[in-house]
């Protein structure tokens, strides 16, 4: 098999990805190429990193058994990689470490960053408390009322969180405000994308940084079973926390890689959050080539899933290829389906999962029970779930 | 020959700049906007950039943002767009209307379909805000085949080697953006355009049009002293946004004249 080597200088991955930008944005882009470029294999920066992620995030996350949860489902066995017991709680953070610490090489003394649910402005507000940064954060006006507590997390850190008003009030709209600051504030701002979407190089940034979650997953899997999995299953909106964990392994050729997409009221509904699974046409949206959920003029169309950080209409470029190349499988599952494995992981194993992990979850429950207790499920636990018990209580009835 | 390089060579012999308004198609509804194109054109107008909806228009400020909105509660896309220019053909062989907009909707209908429609329409060149030059070589063949010129967009942080790859691909004119920033941002710096536009003349013979920041009569006097075309967006839309259906065409066309006078006055 030939050795994996994506994305090409300008960031294709095959025809996805690129620098699908304005003018006025391509010098920044091309600075912070630049200066990536020259960091990204410096052995002082990675050494400061892998410090940061060890002494500020806590790693290395454990990969935990899931003994009771596989029995109860039956067929493989389930082991999760704990990116939810994170600082932040989440695998966001391990993405804005690596980017405000480049944002500190390149002297810049503000941060933006767009959020959905919330996740990613905190680890933003987070590190950017911890590395003495100004930092504003956007976010849709209804995430904002959805999300308070995020909201109120984000203040408490000393980050501005700017509402919203325009097109959906949701993450995409977030995005468009936080580019429209950026271009307006190059000279001393970096944005902070959170998933592995915008123009080159954030796709391929973003996946590197994230990366250490499939990097020490082979090495724990190594240590616990003396193998690799069979396949290893995460959810994707944009698609970071998969394409952390898939990296390293695209070239184990024996490891299937499945993403799992939010199909929210039902894929035939239209009410869903599943590009890649609904085989959407391909488009252009936020600085890159992909498949889009769009309508036949091409305006971007609003998408529904009961998690917020899935609620996107597109989907990262390096997905997009490895669903044409056949490399990852991309499945999708629904709100209902997402809340029921919710539920059985809470009750079965003492951890409450976010709901955007928990759609990793129910493919992976699915797929156990049609396979045999030799074989070994790696699910990516991307996130904890604390954030979500106002939405979960809501559906039973229950204000908190 | 373009209709675009016909009416700048016109002007050169009066020795006049180009008057260029913005407005976005469908806003505020679109069985008005022929009527518009038309009252700019008897107004002063030279060309005229028509703005393709977009659900997320990334490179512009609040009030072109808004324009799009108002544009989409009626469905307004591409298509719709096309028919437009085709309807205002058949009063108006001259007039220059180049179509501003992003990639998605082009993509959508395939660029090259997109090509030949417009080309039929009567459109004579495209700005696609969001395709940098080297993500657009076939579509600029597949527009320039077809007699329609690429429009590029060129910024405060353009460096000179990269202004010869753009200018190499573009036809028509390029627009130099006035500021960092969206569209309708304030604070324009004349000293600052000045010396950049004097700087992209010594590496192409196209004509500049400037814009991105031109609010006022005083403003399009100032630059209209730089460059070969004046292009006036937000401040158009504004006009189009704070007016009713009874004074609307009245507004667009006083607003016209005004800037007309301010231009001549360069």
């Amino acid at each position: 098999m030939q050795l994996y080597d994506m994305p090409d200088d300008r960031g294709h991955f095959g025809p996805y990805g690129g620098i699908f930008v304005a003018e006025t944005l391509v010098e920044a882009l091309e600075e912070l190429r630049v200066m990536y470029e020259r960091f990204r294999h410096d052995p002082e920066f990675l050494a400061e990193f892998a410090h940061d992620l060890k002494y500020f995030v806590g790693r290395p996350s454990p990969i935990y058994y899931a003994k009771r949860w596989s029995e109860r489902v039956g067929g493989a066995r389930i082991y999760l990689k704990r990116e939810d017991l994170n600082h932040t709680g989440a695998h966001k953070v391990n993405n804005t470490v690596g980017q405000a610490l480049l944002a500190k090489r390149m002297g810049k003394p503000r941060v933006i960053a767009e959020t959905g649910a919330g996740q990613h402005g905190v680890a933003t507000a987070t590190i950017a408390a911890r590395m003495g940064l100004e930092c504003v954060v956007y976010m849709g006006s209804e995430d904002v009322k959805r999300q308070a507590p995020n909201v109120y997390r984000m203040k408490l850190l000393g980050a501005t969180v700017v509402p919203v008003e325009s097109g959906s009030k949701t993450l995409k709209d977030a995005l468009n405000e936080a580019m429209r600051d950026w271009v307006t504030n190059i000279s001393n701002t970096f944005y902070i994308i959170g998933t592995v979407a915008g123009p080159h190089p954030y796709p391929m940034m973003v996946r590197d940084f994230q990366a250490v979650i499939g990097v020490e997953a082979k090495q724990q899997m190594q240590e616990m079973i003396g193998r690799q999995p069979d396949a290893v299953v995460a959810c994707v909106g944009g698609g970071s926390n998969a394409m952390g964990i898939f990296y390293p392994y695209i070239n184990e050729e024996n490891v299937r890689l499945i993403g799992v997409e939010a199909a929210g009221l039902g894929l035939a509904t239209g009410k869903h959050a599943a590009p890649l699974t609904a085989n959407s046409s391909v488009g252009v949206l936020h600085g890159n080539r992909t498949y889009l959920m769009q309508d036949e003029d091409g305006q971007i169309i609003e998408t529904h899933s009961i998690s917020a950080g899935l609620d996107y209409p597109g989907v990262g470029p390096e997905h997009a290829w490895l669903k044409d190349s056949k490399r990852a499988e991309y499945v999708a599952i629904t709100d209902d389906e997402a809340m029921a494995a919710f539920h059985s992981l809470c009750r079965t194993e003492g951890i409450i999962p976010a709901l955007e992990s928990s759609h990793a979850l129910a493919y992976a429950e699915k797929m156990a029970a049609t396979m045999s207790p030799d074989q070994v499920i790696l699910v990516n636990l991307s996130g904890r779930g604390d954030k979500d018990i106002n939405t979960v209580a809501g559906l039973s009835g229950i204000t908190l | 020959m373009s209709r675009i390089k016909t009416t700048f060579d016109q002007l050169k012999q009066q020795g006049k700049k180009a008057l260029v308004p913005y407005i976005t198609a469908g806003d505020p509804h679109p069985d008005l906007t022929v009527k518009l194109l038309h009252a700019m054109v008897a107004n002063g107008a030279d060309m005229i950039e028509l703005g393709v909806p977009f659900s997320d228009p990334m490179a512009d400020g609040p009030v072109i943002q808004r324009a799009s909105e108002r544009a989409l509660v009626h469905h307004v896309g591409l298509s719709r767009v096309l028919e437009m220019v085709r309807e205002f053909r058949q009063q108006d062989n001259v007039t220059p209307i180049i179509l501003m907009g992003y990639a998605n909707p082009v993509e959508a209908m395939g660029q090259e379909k997109f090509s030949d429609r417009a080309q039929v329409a009567g459109v004579d060149g495209v700005l696609t805000v969001d395709y940098p030059p080297e993500e657009c070589k076939e579509f600029t063949a597949l527009l320039q085949a077809r007699g329609i010129d690429p429009i590029f967009l060129l910024s405060p942080t353009t460096e000179p080697a990269r202004v010869e790859v753009i200018v190499n691909q573009a036809s028509g004119f390029v627009y130099y953006v006035s500021l960092k920033g969206v569209t309708g941002a304030k604070n324009l710096d004349i000293e600052e355009v000045a010396q950049k536009v004097a700087e992209i003349r010594t590496l192409t013979d196209l004509p500049v049009g400037v814009g991105f920041g031109v609010r006022d009569a005083a403003t399009a006097t100032a630059v209209a002293a730089i460059g070969d075309a004046v292009v006036v967006g937000s401040r158009m839309v504004q006009a189009v946004e704070q007016s009713n259906d009874q004074n609307l065409v009245d507004n667009v066309a006083a607003l016209m004249k005004e800037l007309r006078i301010a231009v001549d006055a360069a």
